[in-house]
């Protein structure tokens, strides 16, 4: 018996950041941009990217989505009343969203006929941070009920967001929501990072988030069609 | 709870590279995890030992080294280790860092084995 130390350094996740790599490619080569969304369940990502997709489609862009839940099709019916194509992911108890999944279920897409594609994550704020979807913009969503302390609890997911959304202000006053503290906490762990503040129902701060996402994907197709 | 799906990436490029050390045994499996990996060190090691049951990996040890958040701060033009990670914060200057040099690591380092003598 010989003892052998064999040096792999070698990502567990290889096989994910492989497949998400070649997404990001295939994404940019199409022009499409891909926006990941993730948060806690109830949230609200579903009543938010419902009235993103119809804003959009109604200003003739081509929008799609993919929506990931452990079970049912309900949040992907609710999102097609939007009038853009979606695709629900059943991910059958797994509580992440992974490259493989997204790959699978854009079969039969032709992505260069898309502007954006939107990818709402299983409901969960600490596994969807691990798992690279080839999405350009991970957008971090936190409602005013849920405690402005909470990307201090979960920095992992804060830290890694290009962007923050505060949905539900509509309802801020009625619990309490205390403004100040939560966009502090939100600077503590992501400095800098853009914060909308929105409400889908009363239409409130959407239109600051589609100009914002308008012009990511003005940068975004500058760089891929040069 | 992903550490399940992570366990059994692991036990698939261990298995793959044992492929190369026929009838070796796993002693040691070494990972290098970023404390803002979103890992949590019992919930892998829980899932290790049931993971690992009827694989080449049966009865090794996981020894998981957990990294510290490295930021580089602009205004200091140095990497610093940030003190919580409640704060992204320079220690020293106090003022915000955004550009993260280590932290989120989830890597197998290294495996160590017991390898069967040739027969001569």
């Amino acid at each position: 018996m010989t003892t052998r130390i064999v040096e792999l350094r070698q990502g567990i996740l290889k096989k994910n950041d492989e497949l998400a790599r070649s997404l990001r490619n295939r994404f940019e080569a199409a022009g499409v941009l891909v926006l990941n969304l993730v948060s806690s369940p109830g949230t609200g990502k579903t009543e938010f990217l419902q009235r993103t997709l119809k804003e959009l489609v109604d200003a003739g862009a081509r929008a799609a989505a993919l929506v990931g839940d452990l079970e049912t099709d309900n949040d992907a019916r609710r999102l097609a009343a939007s009038g853009a194509p979606v695709r629900q992911i059943n991910t059958h108890g797994i509580c992440h969203l992974e490259a493989e999944m997204v790959s699978k279920h854009l079969e039969g897409w032709n992505l260069a006929d898309l502007d954006y594609l939107f990818i709402e994550n299983v409901g969960n704020l600490v596994c969807p941070s691990s798992y690279d979807l080839g999405e350009k913009i991970r957008v971090a969503l936190l409602s005013v009920t849920e405690g402005e302390d909470k990307p201090l609890k979960y920095p992992t997911l804060f830290n890694s967001a290009d962007v923050a959304i505060i949905t539900k202000i509509d309802i801020a006053e009625a619990v309490g929501f205390q403004r100040t503290a939560a966009i502090r906490n939100i600077n503590e762990i992501r400095a800098g990072i853009r914060i909308f503040e929105t409400s889908a129902r009363t239409g409130a701060g959407m239109a600051d988030w589609l100009a914002y996402v308008a012009q990511a994907k003005c940068n975004h197709s500058r760089i891929a069609r040069p | 709870m992903h550490e399940l799906s992570i366990v059994a990436s692991i036990v698939d490029s261990v298995t793959e590279t044992l492929t190369a050390y026929p009838g070796a045994r796993v002693k040691q499996v070494r990972l290098r995890v970023g404390a803002l990996a979103s890992v949590i060190e019992d919930s892998l090691q829980f899932c290790y030992d049931i993971a690992t049951e009827d694989t080449v990996l049966k009865g090794s040890a996981l020894i998981v080294k957990i990294l510290p958040v490295w930021m580089h701060c602009e205004k200091c033009a140095e990497d610093v280790e940030i003190a919580s990670l409640q704060s992204f914060r320079c220690p020293r200057c106090d003022e915000p860092v955004s550009d993260m040099r280590q932290g989120r690591e989830l890597e197998i380092d290294s495996i160590e084995i017991d390898e069967v003598e040739e027969a001569v």
